[in-house]
């Protein structure tokens, strides 16, 4: 069905379509369940010096 | 359906710092990176055992070239295998660096812009036929790349002279031409340059090169899974009256800054469908495309299912989808972060959670934050990533050059590979040339890794 979020077993290869099926490495949440914990862990992971790290961040232009 | 490879090129942006202050140029960055490639592979081009290609590229880019894959889901599990690849080689970096008393972080961006307007990108081969009409394919494929973004954009806080504006794509803003055999200047969405790496009596490469870096497995699968089927119905000739955009770069822009996918395209008949209208045209084509000559093709099912859900959840409330796209998940956070803070919208903090969403680093990075406590629907696992660290798609030329290298490096021969050849640099000068992309077993490979 579509839009169903498979959990199906491990990463073995089935041998005729190459595809490969991922297992729920947790169980399935809302991206904003228990929102104030994320955003503490989120505060404990950005860079302090915001503004510093992102004007310096500059690279050439690619293809 | 007949098979076809299909491989994907990132390029990285990089970044050494100490305290948010940056201590070495990206160019000095990437050399640093690459002195582990040079010293191994005498170039800054090599060839891994997994058939993938790490190189250092025009502008001080590591980038990132998957093997030939035999599908779009074995491509995403190589681009994550690159990921950990080039985020190792990154975590080496720095230790190399410390060791010579050179303090700092080594961060790695699967992302697509930087803060000085500078563009880099994430590239989609297909492989097609010769025989096919190129023309016919390019042009017919432009506005579905043009309104792919409603799912496929990575998202991004866009700082303009009026302000600060959350838009649906990295690369959207950077000028456009619909198809071009330029690379740098003109920035076609599709490259023409014909360097097949196949037999090139018999195939051709579609380069397509507008596509933003899509962190999630979903947005990335969905991407490569609907371009590759609208590559085949143009390629099958499937009766397609394929709209013509009146200038497909400002229609990219109407469509990235329009979150609801109702962004205009205006065609060259004067009508403006939306952007998700036109993504809906290009559905139901595939639909009937399929249905009509491939109604046994699970894959094309089970991706045709998945495209209409989106296109389906996008038009009722795009918000929805935010454990599948990028720039919904994105969005989520920014708006998140910013209430928490109660900050303005062109807080530099605010432009960092943009970045740090796109970090390598699976304890920094924000997407992989999201990952780990299960709040994105993810396709690939671990053990599959592992495994196409070390080992190429099992069905594709890139077998052939992973077998080879690996039993070099086993019996320590000197060898040279690239996309075509397998050589043996001594006396003998043996070279093998593997001119179908498709093939993944040759008794002249037998031989050649034989005689190691």
């Amino acid at each position: 069905m579509a839009g169903t979020e498979r959990v199906s077993r491990s990463g073995d290869v089935p041998r005729d379509d190459d595809v490969v099926v991922a297992e729920a490495a947790a169980p399935a949440r809302e991206l904003l369940d228990g929102v104030e914990d994320l955003l503490d862990e989120i505060d404990e992971v950005l860079e302090d010096n915001a503004e510093e790290f992102v004007r310096g961040y500059v690279q050439k232009g690619g293809e | 359906m007949r098979r076809r490879v299909i491989g994907l090129e990132t390029e990285y942006g990089v970044s050494f710092t100490l305290g948010g202050q940056r201590r070495l140029s990206t160019d000095e960055v990437a050399r640093h990176m690459f002195r582990h490639v040079v010293a191994w592979g005498r170039s800054s081009s090599v060839f891994l055992e997994n058939g993938a290609r790490l190189y250092l590229d025009v502008g001080a880019h590591p980038e990132y070239a998957t093997p030939e894959c035999a599908t779009p889901l074995e491509a995403v599990v190589h681009e994550r295998a690159g990921d950990r690849i080039v985020h190792d080689l990154a975590v080496r970096t720095g230790e190399a660096l410390a060791a010579e008393g050179i303090r700092g972080e080594v961060r790695v961006f699967r992302n697509n812009t930087d803060s000085a307007g500078n563009s880099y990108g994430s590239h989609e081969n297909y492989l097609v036929d010769r025989a096919g009409d190129f023309g016919r394919i390019t042009s017919g494929l432009v506005p579905f790349l043009v309104t792919r973004q409603v799912f496929a954009g990575a998202g991004k806080l866009l700082r303009g002279p009026g302000g600060t504006e959350y838009v649906l794509s990295q690369r959207a803003e950077h000028v456009w031409e619909g198809v071009s055999s330029a690379t740098t200047r003109s920035r076609p969405l599709i490259n023409t340059r014909d360097e097949p790496h196949a037999d090139a009596e018999r195939f051709r490469r579609l380069h397509v090169i507008v596509g933003d870096s899509n962190m999630s497995d979903y947005a990335c699968w969905l991407r490569l899974a609907t371009t590759d089927l609208v590559v085949r119905m143009l390629e099958e000739r499937a009766a397609f009256a394929a709209p013509e955009l009146a200038d497909p770069a400002v229609a990219i822009r109407d469509v990235s800054r329009d979150l609801s996918g109702r962004g205009p395209v205006r065609l060259t008949s004067g009508r403006t469908p939306t952007a998700l209208d036109v993504q809906e045209l290009y559905l139901v084509a595939v639909e009937r495309f399929v249905a009509a000559r491939h109604s046994d093709d699970e894959l094309a099912e089970h991706a045709l299912g998945e495209w209409r859900f989106v296109l389906a959840a996008l038009r009722e409330d795009p918000m929805r989808l935010e454990r599948q796209l990028d720039w919904v998940a994105k969005l989520r956070l920014l708006e998140a972060y910013r209430a928490r803070h109660d900050l303005p919208a062109d807080d530099p903090r605010l432009a960092l959670v943009d970045l740090a969403y796109h970090d390598l680093d699976p304890r920094r990075g924000l997407h992989h934050l999201l990952v780990r406590e299960g709040r994105m629907q993810r396709l690939v696992d671990d053990a599959a990533v592992a495994d196409a660290m070390e080992h190429p798609p099992r069905r594709t030329r890139a077998a052939l050059r992973g077998r080879f290298l690996a039993a070099a490096r086993r019996a320590g021969r000197d060898v040279t590979v690239d996309w075509v050849h397998l050589k043996l640099n001594e006396q003998a000068q043996r070279t093998v040339l593997c001119k179908d992309p498709l093939v993944w077993q040759d008794e002249r490979v037998d031989r050649l890794i034989d005689a190691l």
